[in-house]
């Protein structure tokens, strides 16, 4: 009896080992998206329910953590309550039952705005300078090109927050604390050089022949940069743009630190959210749940860059 | 359409020269081809004429003006890159009336003459696909598309077929000489592979080191070498070159070869050294057992209807391309002899070829 050869490819992975490396993936992914879950969770739930032990699976969904999200609320007496009338929204009725009234609205959506304008604007600057810096630094002779290259990434050699107390005061000074141009300087700040060493990259890739035919066509360097060469560097500036956008977006040391009131962005103002008693959890929960919003969209609008971008240079075109 | 003048062009990149005072002239419309190992200068030159490399100094005339310093955009001249630089953004359609739109040509008029020109080409079927999904072939097509389409005083090529594989560029090869008939335009294209400029070039510049060594017509590139580089760098296999301590006279008809006279063409001039190096293409080299001059078969190379066999004489190795018919043993000690008219001669120190009756004959032009 001779054993059944069977012809199989040495560098193609077998497909038991796919589905292995297949199932793990997926394992590791719920995992990660345990606590995700739960704030998701958390957002739907009442106080009660959100503080309860053993923690609750199962739960009659509430609308309670958005209401208390978007509002502030004062304790009344019932019989004041009785008065008032009918409640005019669902989020009246639940504030009720809970004996409060809404007194207006939170700091929550101008502190959303303030993450956008932030967030975006200081995401846009990166981008915009890195792409200028990374293509200069791609395309001509530089004096010192190679030491301006490391300079700028040594801005990135240790935490941002280490230098948080000389730029607190220097903010200070310069009267940039608590302000959205402040804020965008500083995201800029950190993320123009992961930006211009990210483009760079793509840009090298980018022959240069392109642009040398273009300005022979007639075009001028300037001309040939935003029709040439700029389509072409979009995958690239789409993968940079999500990463500076996160890192601008999720940033939270900073924000304690140099923002308080008209600059703040949500990621300090979340767990200040303070219900009757402790935290309001389920307003923390919605609160979060919102955040992560922008970030999903524009990263699912974008993904087919930034997959292609994530994977850049490991084979030739 | 325009005649190009380059004088006394010269180009350094830091210390390194890579190109050293060059001179030419290409006619309005002939095929011009800058022929030459990597980084003998020829891709510079062209970038020089096209205006993507500035020149250390120099002029550039083309068509009677002085184009040197001038922005590349300025220019009229369209380029062949070598990668083709087809904008993968862009439909063929587009990639070949690009040129036309940043000259500002309307619409109606860009797309009249994008259509001629792909009819030309016959690419006018492929005019709305994407280039990336293109073969060579016709990628190569539709980056001459985009030269021709501006109807320019010349067209530059830098090696534009050395991407593609052997049967496509015999093909391309071809296309080009017939397009260039049709169009007449001025063309220089720049190339180290001998056979694409032998069979298109009405006119060859041989560079080496940053120095023209010879421009000629293919023939007389190949039969009256100006340098000992050019003779061995021309021809598969190469002229044999073999050194010869004789000095020869104005006047001279043979010089002495292992104690054998060897008839050479007339010198018309006195060589300057002691030394000569003899140059012989191997089809001019034959078998002949009464002739003194001899050498050992050392191996053979089969090649269908000829072949090469390589001798080994005191001067050194010689190969000489015979009809294949002929039996040839390797060891066997063979005579041989050389067709004197064909011969080249240089002086051994300078490499410079020695003047004689066959560098004097009427030029092939």
């Amino acid at each position: 009896m001779t054993a059944a050869i069977t012809a199989h490819s040495v560098v193609e992975p077998s497909s038991a080992s796919k589905r292995v490396a297949g199932a793990i993936v997926i394992v590791y992914a719920l995992v990660s998206m345990i606590p995700l879950f739960w704030i998701f969770a958390t957002g739907w739930k009442t106080p009660p329910d959100s503080i309860s032990y053993p923690p609750k699976l199962v739960f009659a969904p509430s609308l309670e953590g958005y209401c208390n999200l978007f509002t502030t609320r004062t304790r009344q007496t019932p019989e004041y309550i009785l008065g008032l009338g009918p409640p005019q929204t669902i989020c009246d009725r639940i504030t009720r039952q809970r004996d409060m009234v809404i007194a207006g609205p939170s700091n929550y959506a101008p502190r959303f705005i303030n993450s956008l304008i932030i967030a975006f604007g200081s995401t846009f600057c990166a981008v915009v300078l890195g792409v200028l810096a990374a293509y200069g630094f791609s395309r001509f002779k530089v004096p010192l090109k190679d030491d301006l290259l490391f300079f700028i990434l040594s801005t990135r050699m240790m935490p941002p927050i280490a230098v948080a107390i000389p730029i607190y005061l220097m903010y200070r000074q310069l009267g940039l604390s608590d302000t959205a141009m402040g804020m965008i300087l500083l995201y800029t700040a950190v993320n123009v050089s992961l930006a211009v060493w990210l483009l760079k990259g793509f840009i090298d890739e980018i022959p240069k022949e392109y642009e040398e035919a273009a300005m022979i066509d007639g075009y001028t360097r300037l001309h040939a940069f935003f029709k040439v060469v700029l389509p072409q560097a979009a995958t690239g500036i789409a993968a940079t743009a999500i990463f500076c956008l996160i890192f601008a977006w999720n940033e939270y040391a900073f924000a304690v630190l140099l923002t308080s009131g008209a600059a703040q962005t949500a990621p300090p103002f979340i767990p200040t959210i303070i219900g009757e008693g402790g935290m309001d959890w389920p307003a923390v929960g919605a609160g979060t749940t919102l955040f992560l919003i922008p970030i999903l969209v524009f990263t699912v609008l974008l993904r087919k860059h930034l997959l292609r971008g994530i994977t850049f240079g490991a084979v030739r075109k | 359409m325009a005649e190009i003048r380059v004088e006394n062009l010269k180009k350094a990149f830091g210390d390194f020269v890579a190109v050293k005072e060059s001179s030419f002239t290409i006619p309005d419309g002939s095929f011009f081809c800058l022929l030459g190992p990597s980084g003998c200068g020829k891709t510079t030159t062209l970038r020089m004429i096209a205006g993507l490399e500035l020149p250390t100094s120099g002029k550039i005339f083309l068509g009677g003006e002085d184009v040197a310093f001038k922005r590349a955009s300025e220019r009229d001249i369209a380029f062949v890159f070598q990668l083709f630089a087809l904008y993968p953004h862009m439909n063929v359609r587009r990639n070949i009336g690009f040129p036309l739109l940043c000259q500002g040509v309307p619409g109606a008029e860009i797309r009249k003459r994008v259509e001629e020109t792909a009819k030309l080409l016959r690419i006018d079927h492929l005019l709305d696909k994407s280039v990336s999904g293109l073969a060579g072939g016709d990628r190569q097509r539709v980056a001459l598309g985009r030269a021709i389409v501006r109807r320019p005083l010349a067209f530059l090529m830098d090696e534009p077929l050395g991407t593609l594989d052997t049967e496509f560029r015999d093909l391309m090869c071809e296309e080009l000489r017939q397009l260039h008939n049709r169009i007449s335009a001025t063309t220089v294209y720049v190339t180290h592979d001998q056979l694409e400029a032998m069979s298109m070039a009405d006119h060859i510049a041989v560079m080496n080191h940053g120095v023209v060594e010879q421009l000629a017509s293919p023939r007389d590139i190949y039969d009256r070498p100006a340098t000992v580089f050019v003779a061995s760098f021309i021809g598969s296999p190469a002229m044999n070159l073999l050194t010869v301590n004789s000095r020869i006279a104005k006047g001279a008809k043979a010089i002495d070869l292992q104690g054998a006279p060897i008839a050479i063409p007339e010198a018309r001039e006195d060589a300057p050294g002691e030394k000569l190096t003899l140059g012989v293409r191997p089809e001019h080299v034959r078998f002949s057992d009464s002739s003194p001059f001899r050498g050992e078969v050392f191996g053979t190379e089969y090649l269908g209807t000829t072949q090469i066999v390589t001798v080994a004489t005191a001067q050194g190795h010689l190969k000489a391309r015979l009809p294949s018919q002929i039996a040839v043993r390797t060891g066997e000690t063979v005579g041989l002899t050389l067709a004197g008219e064909r011969l080249s001669l240089f002086d051994a120190a300078s490499g410079r070829a020695i003047r004689t009756a066959l560098y004097e004959e009427r030029p092939h032009v």
